[in-house]
Order: C-alpha cells, then structure tokens, then sequence
C-alpha cells in the first residue's frame, strides 16, 4: 500500500512510466552482461561440487542438495556454446525459481560474475529478432542500461527447455 | 484454583474440558482411561474429577468406585460426564459414589457452571 | 467465558474415523453366535463416543443418527437383542454412512441425510418393533433438547411458576456428604438463583451425642424458603444430584406475603447458609447467569481441510532421541568455543561434523514421519470384499500380507481408489461362481490375495485371483466392438492384456452393481501413472490374474547400498541385491560378441558396467578388480561392476523430477551424511539401459 502511494506520488504527471518497470539482477558471462527477473532470484551461492548426472546434456553440471531439495545445475556458457573457462573466485551460482504449470522448479546457473541490479522500464526493452540463433529463444529481449546493451533471460524456457 | 483431573477415552473431549477448565484458571491433569485416572489420583490430591463413563480398560463407575475407597478420596467431588439416554449409568454412578453429573452434550459455559457447584 | 469450539474439531473428526475403523473391525469379526463383550464394548464405546463429540461439538445431524445406532448397540451388549446378519448389514452401512457424513462436515459442506435418514428408519423398527420396553427413553433425546431438569417428578402437579415462591424441605441421608455432595455448596447456589431472598432454617434434632457421632455423616437437615419466583427447574437442578440421598420436598409458597420485599430481618433462627455449616463459602459471586451458548463463528467452512498425521511413539521417541544427541553436541561446541585455539581445530572440526550427522539424521527422522504403513488402506478391503462377495454370490476369501510395509502418506491417500477398483474388479471378472469353481475341479472359494512390498525403490502392490484368468476372446471381441483394434490384428498376450487398460474398454456382460460406477481400468492407470507408478497385468487361463502396481517411493526412505564407481556414490535399493562378489579370476563368458555373462552357480548373470552404462567420464577400476554386485530385478539377476562398496544406510528418497526431469536408470536422488547429492540405482531401467534382454538368455544361447 505504502509502496503503490509513494510511487504515484513520484510519478505524479506520468504514473504509468513508473509503475511499468521491472527489475533485473545482471551478471557478466564471456563480456556480455544478462538480466533475469529479480524476483525470481532465491539467492546466490559460490559455487560447490555438483553430484553429475549421467547421460544429460553437458551444460548440466549435476545437482546439488540446497537446504534438502535436489537442484539441478546449469552452466550457462555451456548452455549458450560459449567456451567454457575455469571456474575462479568470481564464479557463482544463482539460484532461480519460477511458477510451472506443475507447480515451482528451483535451478541454477552458473555465471562468471554478478554485475548490478537495474529497474528496466518494460517500454524499453526491445524485441531480438535475431534470426534463429538456437539461444534466441532464451532470451526475452535487450535493453540497454547506462549505454550498455543487457540481455534480458526468458527464464521460463531456460529452466524448463533441456536438450 | 481448583486441581481437576478430566478422565475421557475421546481426545477431543479431553482437549474441549481441559482447554475449558484451564481458561477459567483451573490446573487441570488428563487421563485417557480409568485405570490412568486411578495411578494419577493415587499419587496426589484433586479438587475435582470429570469422568466419562464408558471408557476401555476401566470405566467411570469402576473408576468411582475405586476412588471412593482412597482416604483422600472420600469426600472428592466426582462428576459423570454422561448421556441423558443413560438413565441407569446416573443410577450407577451415584450407587459407585459419584457427585453428579454432566449431561452430555455440553458447552464449555455449561462445563464451568456446573463444576461451580462442586468447588469452593 | 467463549471457547471456539471448531479448534477441537479436527481432533474428534480424526478420532471418530478411528471409532468408525474400530466399529467397522469389530463388526466384520464378530462371532454372531458368540458375541465377545469385549468386541461390543468397543464398538459401542465408539458410536457412543461418536454421538458424544458430535453433541458437543454442534453436528446434530450425526448425533441423531449415531444415537439411535448406540442404543441398539447397547441393547445388544446388554443382550437383550440378537446380533443376526441383517442387523449386522444395517450396521456396516451406518458405518459407512457416518463415514461419508463426517466426510461431508469435515470439508465444510452440509451433510447428505438421505442414507442416514434411512437407516435411521431401519433402526427404529427395528426398536419399536421387538423390545417395547427399552424404546421410550430414547425418544427425546435425539434432538440436542439437553433438558437437565432430573424431572424426578415428586410434586407432579406443580408447574414451573412457583407463584410467589418456593418452601424446602431438605433432609439428606447420614452418608450424604461421602457422595462428594456439601449442603453449603448447595445453598449456596440456592442463594443464586434466588438473588439472596432466602431464608434457611436448621434443625439438629438427629445430632447424636458427641462419642456416638460419626464425623462423617450428616446429621442436619434444613428449611429453605425461596421468596422469589424462580422456575421450578432451576431448584430442581440444586436437588438434582441428591434426590436419592436425600428427602427433598420442594412446595410452591402461596399466600404469605410476598410484597415485603426487604427481606429477612432476620429472625432469631434464621441464619445464612454460609455462617451455618462453614465459612468457607464466603465468596458469593453475584455473576450474571452467563448462560449465552458459546456462540461459536459458523463453524469456519473453510475448503482447505487442514490435515494432520498420526505418528507412532516410537518415531517420536526416536526424534526425542536425536533432538538430545543434537543437544549434547552443541552444548560440546559451547564449551569447546569458550576457550578455543588452533590446536583444537581437530576437536571442532569432529564436534562439526557430529552436528552435520545430527541434523541431517533428524531431518531423514522428520521426513519418515510421513511414512505410514500401508495397513491403514488395507484395512478397508475386508469389509469390502465382504460386502462385494454378497452382492455377487460368491465366496471369496481375502489374504493380505505386507500390511506393515511403509509408504509415504500422499501417495497412500492417492492409492485407496484404483485398489479399490482392482479388488472390485478380481472378484466380479476373476473370481468365479461357486458353482462354476466347483465344475472345474477348484475349491468353491476363491482367494484375492493382496501383498504389499518394497523392490527396487518401488512399492509393489499385488492383487492376485485364483479365478479364470483374463478372458482373452472376450478382450479381443470387445476391442473389436468398440474400435480399438481392427479384426485382422494379431496381438501377443501382453498385448491384449493391455486392451483392458484402453480407455473406453468395459467387459463388464451388464452393468452390475460394481461396473456401474463408470471408472474404467483406463482410470485406474492413469491415476497410478499419475503418481509415477505403473500397473500390470498377468493372467494364466483357468488359474487367475495378478495386477501388478509399482509406486515409485518419492519421498519414501529406503535401506541403501553405497557404492562408488570412480570418485562417484551411487546407491542401490539394498533389498534388491542378492550378493557381492569380486571377480577374482572367475570366468566372464562373452555371448555374442557383446555382453559379458558370469556364471554364477548355475546361473548365467548379465554384467553391466554401471561406468559405461552411464558413461561416466571416471577412472574406474578393470573388471579384475572390481566388484560385482549382483541385483534381482524382475525375478531375474544382473551383475553390476562398481569399484567398491561402502556403507549400508536408510536413505530419504528425493525426486530429481521436481526441478529437473526422470533419468533413466535413476530413480531417485538422496542427501549423503556430508551433504551431497547421490543419486539412486533403478535396477529395471538400468537393465533396460543396458539392452540386456535378459529373458532370451538362457544356457542354450550362451552354449552356442
């Protein structure tokens, strides 16, 4: 309630340009920063030996117990044909957790670095239309944040697409 | 307050009494049969003992009577938690040595108007 | 003082399935001839117990019902009525019909009274119909009239109004007082109800002489005078108690003069109760009559019924256990904190380790807790192959076994319906008439057996007929009839066993009592596959058929072998392996150039090694020196290569489903004493995995 107010009190002459935007967690991966939906970050975590799972694809790097649920893995350079590097200091997980018609699914992905947090006006994110590059369907568009291009994650299909 | 020891095989009953007696302040120890109800009393003192009458084990007459013969008993208000249909039980119970009794079903403020007239 | 009577009533809607259980337990075991009193004391004990919870909680439908339930029940354990099938019929069905009407209020919705009404007729003729004598008492009271009066009827004559008041006369039995009873407190609530306008008169003329005294008798007797017009009723509840220890006439005051209202001015012997047998009942707490029926909000309909669990002693006692280990290691942690330096570090690293192991062990305790045996939806199938059997003229006895076996309690829940339909189905399909069985050389009853077990992380759940078997000309002629096969087809047995899982498919020859219910065999496998579990079907003709249900374990515990394949754990379902063997320059056959086999006693075993199965990029070690572990799945045996075996330990099964997807040869994942993920062995489908088509291999193709 507090919150509705103060935000049409600021808004005043626009309210709708300030209610319309989401906020994005970012990280770095290979140069490139991406953004996912900040609400659906459970948490970020260094990254711990995962358990493998055989006979998956390889950007499942196995599953690991958080706090008793089994979690998946995934490394996004893998998942994106990005070269793979050396996990370091810098190397973390985060965990995402997103509604399924089955109900919640809980994964993580393995980034090189966490970035920033940036509110992103919706009106501003643009469409890809970037022919039929395989990861284009991850992706839910770009915005560009401090003349910074960030790819926003359609976390929908990068949780639930495994092939 | 009073010491009431509630004696019921039903656990929701039991939880109604004892929830009941407690909110008025009364200190109140539980038994799910009447031979629990007889080890609980021989070790100490009550105020006041609420029993159901058909009960496994030992039953509320049985249980009365038993109480009756304890010393400490002799005088202890024991009142029947029973059926209007049980006519005969209240007969029983009273030949058994019980106080009275509460006709069931009763609501929380029959429960505590009743025991009134047994305490203080 | 309000209590909102709707917290208990989860409670009593628990206990009173337990009562219905016990009811229904008692009554399916009862000897008609014989009855035990003990077995009818239960079930008594339960109804009554039933109709006294429903009273009080406010469910007036099931008091009225369950009451005339109890008092045929109680006649019959009085032995003054005859326990016959027809009556013991009426009864199971009162059972089911309580049944279904705390189902109804338990869910919040208003409760179908059709059934009971019904039987409710029933028990009634029954009642009136032979023991006149014992009907009256019950009339009234089904209703929650709750009239407390103990009309014991001395003055008949007088209505309530007492007119201008009510005179007296009290005199109690000497033993009065061992009753528990205390005239004081009787006054005293006499001052009550009359708001002070009393006056009471005490006669000692029974008192004894001092040495000739029993303490403990009453020797008193008393005058009241009531000089305000109060109910009848309302004095009578005073008495009520004392009515057969005492002389109490209680007569209307008429033509004194009630309008000097200032009332006693005290006459030399009329004293106030409380200054009369003892002081002690000096607080005489005016309190307004608060007699307002604990209006409890609309009994809370809410749609989300909230469930709870029964657990055993023992499971608790074990987590009290670990909660005291868990205790005794921190407080160890404390003190090792209170002073600590570096050359302690092993200590604390120890006592770490201690309080990982203790809280994981308490977190696998917790989850068992969900684990309940199957016996709680084993329990309603005699009573239902009792009942079917009836209705279908047949005989039919029903084994169980495995009734201990543990299963999660939602997928427990989930189970009781398509068991329910197969059991249905064995005795209507399977099993036949009498007649029949005795035409073809079999004994007259027919047996359904139903066992329950755990193999390979599953539990199997069997229901196995002794009768004629799947009809397979019948399957296929149906499955003509209604489209799902064309006539040219030709079907392999397994094929046309699974014809009858089709939706769509009814072989039913007219809609019985049984097959009306429109649930085909296509729900019941989709209700099983809906919880991971699969359903089979065998079938030898003339000799009966077995369905076959397999119920993954998703949050079931499970004993577990660990063993390690490279710098991996697996573990595998321990009741699956038969043995361990190493290698040891035993002889590995090759059949076919692709597998290996190990001759094993007289037994051709399969290997396959977990490593290429799953490809698992390890160094593992070569076969000579390895380990074999040798598994039973599907009555036939594989041998599994695995570089070495480690501990045994009870595992909580966790579903890599959920946030991930079925792997095959997997079935499950577990958390390891020191956090990490192993995942679980699926013998079959690593069998499967393997391409071992393990039936075609016997010694002949490994001879050649």
């Amino acid at each position: 309630m507090g919150a509705a107010e103060e935000t049409m009190e600021q808004g005043n002459g626009t309210p709708h340009d300030e209610l319309a935007t989401e906020q994005y967690l970012t990280f770095i991966m290979d140069n490139e920063e991406y953004g996912v939906d900040i609400l659906a970050v459970q948490e970020i975590r260094g990254w711990e030996e995962a358990t493998p799972v055989p006979n998956t694809a390889p950007h499942l790097r196995g599953v690991i117990n958080l706090r008793g649920t089994i979690v998946p893995i995934i490394d996004l350079r893998l998942r994106f044909n990005i070269e793979a590097i050396e996990y370091g200091e810098a190397t973390v997980v985060v965990v995402l957790k997103i509604k399924t018609d089955k109900g919640h699914r809980t994964m993580g992905i393995i980034v090189d670095a966490i970035s920033d947090v940036y509110d992103v006006p919706i009106e501003d994110v643009k469409n890809t239309g970037m022919g039929d590059n395989a990861n284009v369907r991850f992706i839910k568009g770009l915005v560009t944040v401090k003349k910074r291009m960030v790819i926003l994650l359609e976390l929908e299909k990068l949780l639930t697409i495994d092939d | 307050m009073a010491k009431i020891l509630a004696v019921d095989d039903s656990a929701s009953m039991r939880q109604m009494v004892t929830f009941t007696l407690k909110g008025a302040g009364h200190e109140v120890l539980e038994a799910s049969d009447g031979v629990q109800a007889l080890g609980i009393a021989k070790t100490q003192p009550m105020d006041l003992v609420l029993s159901d009458v058909n009960m496994p084990n030992m039953d509320g007459i049985e249980l009365c009577r038993n109480l009756r013969q304890l010393p400490s008993y002799k005088f202890t208000p024991i009142l029947m938690l029973t059926t209007e249909s049980a006519g005969d039980k209240k007969t029983e119970g009273k030949a058994a040595g019980a106080t009275g009794w509460i006709v069931k079903p009763f609501n929380p403020d029959q429960l505590l108007t009743t025991i009134k007239k047994v305490l203080g | 003082m309000s209590v909102d009577l709707s917290q208990f009533h989860q409670v009593f809607f628990e206990e009173s399935y337990e009562g219905l259980d016990a009811m229904e337990n008692g009554l399916l075991n009862m000897d008609m001839d014989d009855i035990d009193s003990e077995v009818i004391n239960t079930i008594f004990r339960s109804a009554h117990s039933i109709k006294g919870g429903a009273g009080t909680f406010g469910f007036n439908q099931i008091t009225g019902f369950t009451h005339v339930v109890e008092t045929v029940l109680d006649e019959i354990r009085g032995g003054d009525r005859k326990m016959d099938q027809s009556l013991l019929d009426i009864l199971l069905a009162s059972v089911d019909c309580l049944r279904g009407l705390l189902q109804d209020l338990q869910s919040g919705d208003e409760p179908e009274m059709d059934t009971a009404n019904e039987l409710k007729a029933k028990f009634e003729a029954i009642l009136s119909g032979q023991t006149e004598g014992s009907a009256p008492s019950s009339n009234g009271a089904s209703d929650s009239g709750n009239s407390q009066s103990g009309n014991e009827d001395q003055n008949g004559s007088t209505p309530d109004g007492g007119g201008e008041g009510w005179f007296i006369r009290f005199i109690p039995e000497p033993q009065l007082l061992q009753s528990g009873n205390e005239p004081v407190r009787m006054f005293r609530q006499l001052e009550e109800v009359s708001e002070g306008k009393m006056d009471v008169k005490v006669f000692h003329d029974k008192m004894p002489t001092l040495s000739a005294m029993n303490p403990e008798h009453c020797y008193l007797s008393w005058e009241i005078t009531i000089k305000k017009n109060v109910d009848r009723a309302q004095i009578d509840e005073v008495f009520e108690w004392v009515i057969d220890d005492a002389e109490v006439h209680i007569e209307p005051l008429v033509g004194t003069t009630l309008t000097e209202e200032p009332a006693p001015a005290s006459p030399a012997e009329v004293e106030k109760p409380s200054d009369l047998v003892t002081s002690a009942a000096k607080e005489k707490v005016p309190e307004k009559a608060d007699t307002k029926a604990a209006k409890k909000p609309p009994s809370s309909p809410q749609t989300q019924e909230s469930s709870s669990i029964r657990v055993s002693i023992d499971k608790v006692d074990s987590l009290i256990n670990m909660v005291g280990e868990l205790v005794i290691t921190q407080s160890m942690l404390g003190q090792l904190g209170q002073n600590f330096d570096i050359s302690r570090i092993q200590r604390l690293q120890e006592g770490l380790a201690q309080l990982e192991h203790n809280t994981r062990e308490l977190q696998e305790s917790v989850m068992k807790i969900r684990m309940m045996p199957i016996s709680f939806v084993f329990s309603r199938f005699p009573r239902l192959v009792r009942d079917t059997s009836r209705i279908l003229n047949k005989k039919i006895e029903l084994v169980m076994s495995g009734e201990s076996t543990e299963l999660d309690k939602t997928v427990m829940e989930k189970i009781g319906d398509p068991l329910v339909h197969l059991i249905r189905n064995s005795m209507d399909h399977g099993i036949e008439t009498p007649d029949k069985r005795v035409a073809n050389g079999k004994s007259e009853t027919g047996t359904v057996k139903l066992t329950a077990y755990h193999q390979s992380g599953n539990i199997v759940i069997e229901i196995k007929d002794d009768g004629a078997g799947l009809n397979k000309e019948k399957i296929l002629s149906k499955a003509i009839e209604n489209g799902l096969i064309t006539e040219d087809q030709t079907l392999t047995d397994e094929q046309v066993h699974d014809l009858i899982f089709q939706p769509g498919f009814s072989t039913a020859d007219q809609v019985s009592d049984l097959s009306g219910r429109g649930v085909g065999m296509d729900v019941v496998r989709r209700n099983i596959s809906a919880l991971n579990g699969t359903v089979e079907v065998e079938s030898f003709p003339g000799k009966g058929s077995s369905f076959i249900i397999r119920l993954p374990l998703t949050l079931a515990i499970l004993d577990g072998q660990l063993v390690s394949v490279g710098d991996q754990t697996f573990i595998f379902p321990l009741v699956s392996i038969v043995e361990s063997i190493q290698l040891e320059g035993r002889d590995l056959n090759n059949v076919g150039g692709y597998s290996d086999v190990l001759l094993l006693r007289d037994e051709y075993v399969p290997i396959i090694p977990l490593s290429g199965t799953f490809n698992l990029n390890v160094e593992s070690k070569t076969l000579e020196e390895s380990i074999i572990v040798v598994v039973e799945t599907e009555g036939e045996k594989i041998g599994v290569v695995v570089d070495e075996l480690m501990g045994q330990q009870q595992v909580v099964i966790k579903s890599l489903e959920e946030n991930y997807k079925r792997i095959e040869g997997i079935s499950g994942a577990t958390i390891l004493g020191d956090g990490t993920v192993a995942l679980i062995i699926d013998i079959s489908g690593l069998a499967k995995m393997a391409g071992v088509s393990i039936k075609h291999l016997d010694a002949s193709t490994i001879a050649a």
